[in-house]
This record gives C-alpha cells, sequence and structure tokens, in this order.
C-alpha cells in the first residue's frame, strides 16, 4: 500500500509475530507494519474480521497491537526501537489468553 | 525525554496539544514568566498540521508546501520559550478542580493546574460508506501523516474520495512527491455552489481564495477527477475494489476525507458544555471571547473550538494564553490581544465559504443498512435506526442497547453518526439529540498505570490495617 520516498535514516530490526522487519527510526509501529506490507494489525473481537490502521492519529484505535507483552497498545504512537517484539492482536481469543 | 517521575506536583499552566494553538499559548505564557508544561501524546510536536515539523524526512520543501514549513517558526520558539514540553504524554483526564491526569511511559501522575488550555485539535468527520473498516481504506489524513512524518507515499492502485480542501491539498502533495493516484471522486454535492455563493464575496478577500484556486488546478491538470453521487469499498479481507456510481475500479489503497471537526472527548468530559453548530454539522464548546468554557479555569483553543485551521488556531491559542497570565500574573507583560484578534478575523473570513461549498451530503455522513456505524462495537446503521425506531431518543440509551461507542475510541469515530442516525430517523435536529456523555479516563489506560500513581501515607493508611 505504501512506498518510502527516499532510503534515509538509521534502520532498525523489530519482530513481527515472530518475523523480523525493517523499520526506520522516526517510524511508529503502526507506519513500519505498513510500510512492510503487513496488511493488517488486529481482527476484531465482535466479527472477528481483519482492521488495518484507519487514522494514524491516535483516534481509531484500530492499529491496536501487543508491544513487548503489552496488549492493546496503539501503534501509531510507539515509535519503534531496536528489538521490539509486536504481536498482532486475535479479537475473538483475546478474552481467553 | 522527560519521564512522569521529573514532573512536578502542580504547574501554573496545564497546555494540552502541541499542534498550533497548544505551542503558540504554551510559548506566550513561558515567556511571559508563567510556569508552563505542553502535554502531547505524539512522539513529536507540531500537532496534525505541522506533523513531524521537527523531524520529517521529506527533503523537497516543494513536497508539503510553504504552508506546513511555516509550522518551523512555532516549533522552534516552543522549545526556547521556557515551557517544559512533554510528548509520549497521553491526557487521560481533566476534571473542574482542574485535576490532569498524564500518562507517560506507562507511567501516570495526576498534576494539579492554575489554569488549563486544552488544544486537542481536530479529527477527521466519520466516513460510514460501505467497506470503509477493511484494510486498505484509510482516511486522507493517515496518508498525510505518513508522508509527513516518515515519508511514505502510496503504491499501488491507490483511490481518493471524498470532500474538502484537506483532500485537495493532499492529493497535490501525493502528486508532487510521485505518488501515482487512479482517480479522486469527488462527492461534494453540486449545489453546495450555489448555497455557498452569498459566502463569496468574504472568501474572496481571505488568504484561502488564491491558495484553494491555485490547489484545484494543480490537482485538476494531473488527476482524473469524478464527480460522484456513492462510494464503495469493496473487498473480502481487504480491499480489492472501489465501486462508484454504479462503475468499478480496482484498488489497494482508498483514501477517504469529508472534513474536520472538533475532538471533544477531553473537554466534555472535564464538564465543558457543548453545542450543535449546524453550518459545521459538529458539536463545540460554548466559548467566552478569551476562549474560556463553561467551566472556570478551562479555555479551548485551536480547531477543537470550531474548525478554522493552523494559523487561526495559532491565533486562538495566543488570546487563550494572554487571558490565562492576566489571570494568573496580572503584572506580566503580555501581548496587546487585539493584534490576534484582528489576525484571527483574517483567518476566518473566508471560513464560512468553506462550511457551505463543502458541506458534506447527507448520504455521507447518515448511512443505511448494513453499513457500520461504530467501529469498535461494530454496530451497523440500520440497528442504530432500528433502535431509534423503537423509541430509544439519545445516544447514551443507544450505548446501553447496542454497545455503540463503548469501544477504545470512546465514540470519536462514531459520535456524530450516531447522533445524526437518531436526528434522523426521529424527524429531529442533532442539538436536539445531543452528544454521548463522556467520562474519564478518555484514552484507555492500564491497570498498572493507574498502580503507578504517587501515593500519600495517609492514603495508604486509609486502606492498610
Amino acid at each position: 500500500m505504501f512506498k518510502r520516498l527516499d532510503d534515509a535514516g538509521t534502520t532498525m530490526t523489530l519482530t513481527v509475530d515472530g518475523t523480523p522487519i525493517r523499520a526506520r527510526s522516526g517510524d511508529t509501529v503502526a507506519v513500519a507494519m505498513l510500510a512492510a506490507g503487513i496488511d493488517h494489525c488486529r481482527t476484531t473481537p465482535v466479527n472477528d474480521v481483519p482492521r488495518a490502521p484507519y487514522c494514524l492519529m491516535g483516534v481509531c484505535f484500530d492499529c491496536l497491537v501487543t508491544i513487548d507483552g503489552v496488549g492493546s497498545r496503539q501503534g501509531c504512537l510507539v515509535p519503534v526501537r531496536e528489538g521490539m517484539k509486536v504481536e498482532t492482536q486475535l479479537g475473538k481469543r483475546e478474552a481467553g489468553r | 525525554m522527560t519521564e512522569a517521575s521529573e514532573l512536578a506536583a502542580s504547574y501554573e499552566l496545564v497546555v494540552i496539544g502541541g499542534g498550533p494553538a497548544g505551542l503558540a499559548a504554551a510559548t506566550l505564557a513561558a515567556q511571559a514568566g508563567v510556569q508552563t508544561v505542553l502535554f502531547d501524546e505524539n512522539p513529536g510536536i507540531g500537532g496534525q498540521i505541522y506533523r513531524g515539523i521537527t523531524s520529517t524526512p521529506v527533503r523537497d520543501r516543494a513536497v508539503l508546501g510553504d504552508d506546513y514549513w511555516a509550522g518551523g517558526a512555532l516549533a522552534d520558539e516552543a522549545r526556547t520559550s521556557g515551557a517544559l514540553i512533554v510528548n509520549g504524554a497521553t491526557v487521560w483526564t481533566l476534571d473542574p478542580t482542574l485535576t490532569v491526569g498524564v500518562s507517560i511511559a506507562g507511567k501516570a501522575r495526576l498534576i494539579q493546574a492554575k489554569r488549563v488550555i486544552v488544544a486537542t485539535g481536530s479529527l477527521e468527520r466519520p466516513f460510514p460508506i460501505p467497506g470503509w473498516t477493511l484494510p486498505g481504506v484509510m482516511t486522507a489524513g493517515a496518508a498525510q501523516t505518513a508522508l509527513k512524518a516518515q515519508g511514505l507515499v502510496p503504491a499501488g492502485r491507490t483511490v481518493m474520495a471524498g470532500s474538502g480542501p484537506l483532500l485537495w491539498l493532499l492529493a497535490a502533495q501525493l502528486i508532487r512527491a510521485g505518488a501515482k493516484i487512479e482517480a479522486l471522486l469527488d462527492t461534494t454535492p453540486r449545489l453546495n455552489w450555489l448555497r455557498a455563493l452569498p459566502f463569496t464575496p468574504d472568501f474572496m478577500i481571505s488568504p484561502l481564495w488564491s491558495k484553494g484556486l491555485k490547489l484545484l488546478r494543480e490537482v485538476k491538470a494531473k488527476m482524473l477527477v469524478i464527480p460522484v453521487g456513492s462510494v464503495e469499498a469493496v473487498g473480502s479481507d481487504k480491499l480489492s475494489e472501489v465501486v462508484f456510481d454504479g462503475r468499478r475500479v480496482p484498488a489497494d489503497l482508498l483514501l477517504l476525507h469529508q472534513g474536520v471537526v472538533p475532538n471533544v472527548n477531553l473537554a466534555i468530559a472535564a464538564g465543558a458544555e457543548h453545542r450543535w453548530n449546524s453550518r459545521q454539522l459538529c458539536f463545540e464548546p460554548v466559548l467566552d471571547r478569551d476562549f474560556n468554557s463553561s467551566v472556570p479555569g478551562i479555555a479551548v483553543a485551536g480547531d477543537g473550538a470550531g474548525i478554522a485551521g493552523g494559523p487561526a488556531a495559532a491565533e486562538r491559542g495566543r488570546i487563550a494564553a494572554i487571558a490565562a497570565v492576566r489571570a494568573l500574573k496580572p503584572s506580566a507583560s503580555v501581548p496587546d490581544p487585539q493584534t490576534a484578534r484582528n489576525a484571527l478575523q483574517r483567518e476566518e473570513s473566508g471560513r464560512a465559504f468553506l462550511d457551505v461549498a463543502y458541506r458534506p451530503a447527507d448520504a455521507f455522513r447518515r448511512p443505511t443498512g448494513e453499513t457500520i456505524a461504530c467501529r469498535c462495537e461494530e454496530v451497523t446503521a440500520k440497528q442504530v435506526r432500528d433502535n431509534a425506531d423503537l423509541g430509544c431518543e439519545g445516544p447514551n440509551q443507544m450505548k446501553a442497547f447496542l454497545r455503540c461507542g463503548m469501544g477504545p475510541c470512546q465514540g470519536r469515530l462514531c459520535g456524530l453518526t450516531i447522533t445524526e442516525l437518531i436526528a434522523d430517523q426521529r424527524h429531529t435536529t442533532p442539538a436536539e439529540v445531543g452528544y454521548y456523555r463522556l467520562r474519564p479516563p478518555v484514552k484507555p489506560i492500564t491497570l498498572a498505570e493507574l498502580a503507578s500513581l504517587p501515593i500519600s501515607e495517609a492514603e495508604r493508611k486509609a486502606v492498610e490495617r
């Protein structure tokens, strides 16, 4: 869906569901996932359908992910860090975990 | 990075939001000698309009345009003003005693303020069309944020749809950045232009007129613009097609926009009185000429006070800050607020034309059938309409019936839709229907964050045996 304008900036590696992705300093988790071509970050609690970031400004909560073990973080507000562990959230299953 | 433990227990002025209003307010107050802290939840200052102003990887200044780079001066002034600026700081409560609850990196603090300026800005109006929850459908503002802050441009087949100045600005920025856009689907009702005619003289003397014309010409020269009466996003697990007026185009990304509305959550939860603005089709706080709300000590500046744009937001921030300084330190020297008032009036002069010309069509604000109204709880327009028919009179009762507005976004993406649907179904006005009753915390916080609040000996003894 998105590509980077140029290749400037320090790169770092984080994992999404165990798979390493490259990110840039200045990325937020949600943007790093979009740039890596990950097409959804959670499934919904009601209908169990996939969602991806919608607003990227902290109001829609569709980019919710688990970051370093803490669930329901807004991926668009959290800057990336080297070695960060990101997990997509599974809506219906989450309650029983 | 400022940590929660480094914050003082109280500040004379707390400014919430680091966009143009917040930056201008904090700068003016700090320069006048008022002890000021500015909290902003994003990684950097600038708000949405000047997003990434101190860090953007976009080097070619022509891409984002002069109006964007004008934010640099505001940011520089704020950073050298003496105000403490804290990013990554989420304010989750503000109450009439002027206690501000804030979380920074998982640690919460309750800060006592003598005055508060709420500068939480605006958000994009809900755009409830069929399929708007599919991955691959985003707001135009989201694409703009990704461009400004991280230098990302849409790739693959991209369609833009909607109405309003920001949509055209983004289209121009994306063209300049080299993105390929299949089409811009213009949902502006054609009759709007006739209705806007009486406001043309004011618009023509405002700074928006020549800027707007240039923008329209730039985009229309390089992009296919199609006036449409319907838009639908289609796909199973993600967007695959955009359907409009019976035509279908394959698409990977659909960018939606139909104007911006005040982000009212914090101000309403603080108890500030709000009212319906029938020209801008949104709720806004009731304010005096210094932007003081109905709650003593709390002002609301910027687009949160009603939509007027970035430069106007900065002037409103200055006016609110002058009032705050005068209340806190009557002997301090402050600029004459009339200068800011005059500048504000110039900025606001063309707004009525834009409000009427880009008033979004009813069909795009008042959905029907299986179209999702509340994204979080996945409540459809039909469910809301059916419950209104059954006698549900307002959004708060609707919450109890359907859970709409009770998900993590706390009504930010459905509040106006729910109010308008109830008004539509019950043949009344949004002003009569009212808005969600919002309560703290206005952003979700964890129990661990609450537990991190410092407690006094007396508080500890009250619960320990």
